[in-house]
């Protein structure tokens, strides 16, 4: 039997780009799953000793925990100007940075949108979750009308805080940027599909053709106080009728 | 011989570039104009990369990537700027990533002005951003010495693996001066096999700055400390100037040391004999300078463009042994020489 299963073609196992340990995050989060889906990527591109990540601010920040690859832990919101000084030095390397909502959306907006419009040859995995999921909850620029929050407490309300970012479609009315997309990874369909879209943004900067981006939807169950089943649920529900999946920029020669 | 007759600001980068930085990352301000604008023409001509940045902020993020991926990398700005980039100057100090960093200090607080000042002395020298941390500040007083300190910045900024603030300000950043680029010899400096290169052929490398763990994050403010003590111990740089037979001593550093320089001249023509020390790196402090001459010399006049602020660290340095007096000007205004020798008139007219 043993020697059976030793003549079986290996299918499926842990990338070479995750470490073999397990993960701080929390049941039911979505950025295991996407921690993976890089690594996934890396590994298949064989780029794992040319890439390197930067890590933000928030509940990825200890991502250089679970990839094996050289990283950046950087500033909240400052992981694009750190891609961006890493990529000038090193542009033959593949240079990604993983960012959070508040740490993309708010605090490093103008890092943000200029990386994007310089069209900085840099790829960035953008982790909306609609919330400040390491300091317990807060009201984040994703965050949805209604929404309850620890600093929202009975619901965003846009008289006072005004409405949720869409980051994709805004950095899509950029020119620098050449591959912008948002994904879910709220069910095992729209995982494929990330994943997908996740080896297309850093295929795009490997043929050099600049800016990359993808959104992904991704649930908090700790701080939506939901169970991981009913978090996917509301994520379904509610956060994809407001920022709708798909491509909103796609490289040229890819038309 | 290399001689050129340059501002200070484009002295400081072609100094930068012929010691062999190849990245600069900015945000435009007065008045340290010249640096990027320099850095704009001649960094593409070697192969180097200028980038104007979005903010301060990100220009000092920018150079936390390219120092942690191992380029010799500088950024300048002035006094409002370096406000703004103080998180990242913290970061920087905190993942002990070389850089140099030159300041051309204007008036202040708040927007201030744009004409010279000396008032941003305790943010340089005293850390600037959060957490325990020291930059080595060097301070020129002409533009040849910014030359030579700029190239020596760089060389400290990767033997420390810490940043190097370069404090100017409008004056020697304005001024024109002829100056010559001499080579360096080459120094030996320890490899950057921390930074990050694409893991090949080893493991993984990390420029990180949580420590989560206070026994980890102790140790490592313990490790920085020690750091800064070798600077204290091994890079004290300093100007006697004439100190040798002085009664009366000057405290200046930076381009106000120049004007105490004339003053000096203009006393002892008059009898009086004066001296100067002027502080060349301001971290460290030649607090021991300060202590040797209290033992001789009975008064000390500091004089800065700013409301007092050095005059701190020469109390520390004098310890009550000597009577330490101030005289400052700011906003932009800049001492006259006249103005400082009837400061010392002043002085040695009162019995001590």
């Amino acid at each position: 039997m043993i020697t059976e299963m030793n003549n079986m073609e290996r299918v499926f196992g842990r990338p070479e780009s995750l470490r073999p340990v397990s993960t701080h995050y929390c049941p039911g989060c979505g950025h295991g799953i996407v921690n993976r889906l890089v690594a996934e990527v890396i590994d298949e591109l064989g780029i794992r000793e040319q890439t390197i990540g930067v890590a933000p601010v928030g509940c990825a920040v200890f991502l250089y925990n679970y990839l094996n690859v050289d990283m950046f832990e950087a500033a909240h919101g400052r992981a694009p100007a750190i891609a961006t000084g890493c990529k000038r030095v090193h542009p033959n390397m593949t240079v990604f940075t993983y960012q959070g909502d508040g740490d993309l959306a708010a605090i490093g907006t103008a890092e943000t949108i200029h990386a994007a419009a310089r069209g900085e040859n840099i790829t960035t995995i953008f982790i909306n979750n609609a919330t400040y999921g390491m300091t317990g909850g807060q009201m984040a620029p994703t965050s949805l009308v209604g929404q309850k929050t620890t600093t929202s407490p009975t619901g965003r309300k846009i008289e006072r805080a005004g409405y949720p970012i869409k980051m994709a479609e805004l950095l899509a009315t950029l020119d620098g940027p050449a591959y912008i997309s948002r994904v879910s990874v709220s069910s095992a369909k729209y995982v494929v599909r990330a994943k997908q879209a996740i080896r297309k943004a850093f295929e795009t900067q490997i043929k050099g053709l600049g800016y990359s981006l993808v959104e992904v939807l991704s649930p908090c169950p700790t701080d939506w106080h939901m169970t991981p089943a009913a978090a996917i649920e509301w994520l379904e529900e509610n956060m994809l009728p407001h920022y709708p999946l798909g491509e909103f920029k796609v490289p040229q020669e890819a038309r | 011989m290399d001689k050129r007759f340059m501002t200070g600001n484009e002295a400081i980068a072609e100094a930068a570039l012929q010691a062999g930085c190849r990245y600069y990352f900015g945000y435009p301000i007065t008045p340290q104009n010249e640096i990027p604008e320099y850095m704009s023409r001649r960094l593409p001509e070697v192969g180097g990369t200028f980038l104007q940045a979005e903010s301060e902020i990100a220009a000092i993020y920018m150079v936390y990537g390219a120092s942690g991926s191992g380029a010799r990398v500088m950024t300048s700005s002035s006094s409002p700027g370096i406000s703004l980039k103080q998180e990242g100057i913290s970061y920087i100090a905190a993942g002990e990533l070389p850089c140099v960093i030159a300041n051309i200090m204007r008036g202040g607080p708040g927007l201030g002005g744009i004409q010279p000042s000396q008032a941003d002395y305790f943010q340089a020298v005293k850390g600037g951003g959060h957490g325990d941390y020291h930059l080595l500040v060097l301070a020129p007083s002409t533009v040849q010495e910014a030359v030579s300190l700029t190239m020596e910045s760089f060389d400290l900024a990767d033997k420390y693996r810490n940043p190097v603030m370069l404090l100017g300000d409008g004056f020697i950043g304005q001024m024109m001066e002829p100056v010559v680029f001499e080579k360096r010899p080459a120094v030996s400096l320890p490899a950057k096999d921390w930074a990050c290169t694409g893991a090949k052929g080893r493991a993984s490398n990390l420029v990180k700055t949580l420590n989560l763990d206070p026994a980890e994050l102790e140790k490592h403010n313990i490790k920085l400390y020690e750091k800064y003590q070798k600077m204290r111990k091994d890079e004290v740089r300093l100007e006697n100037y004439l100190t040798d037979d002085a009664e009366v001593v000057i405290a200046a550093y930076g381009s106000v040391a120049r004007i105490a320089k004339t003053a000096i001249q203009a006393l002892r023509q008059k009898g009086i004999k004066v001296g100067m020390i002027r502080p060349i790196s301001l971290f460290p402090f030649p607090y021991q300078a300060f202590a040797d001459i209290a033992k001789r010399v009975k008064k000390i006049l500091v004089v800065e463009m700013s409301m007092g602020q050095m005059i701190e660290d020469v109390k520390l340095g004098v310890c009550g042994a000597a009577q330490v007096s101030f005289y400052g000007r700011v906003g932009g205004m800049v001492p006259s020489y006249e103005e400082i020798v009837a400061e010392i008139e002043k002085l040695v007219k009162v019995a001590p």
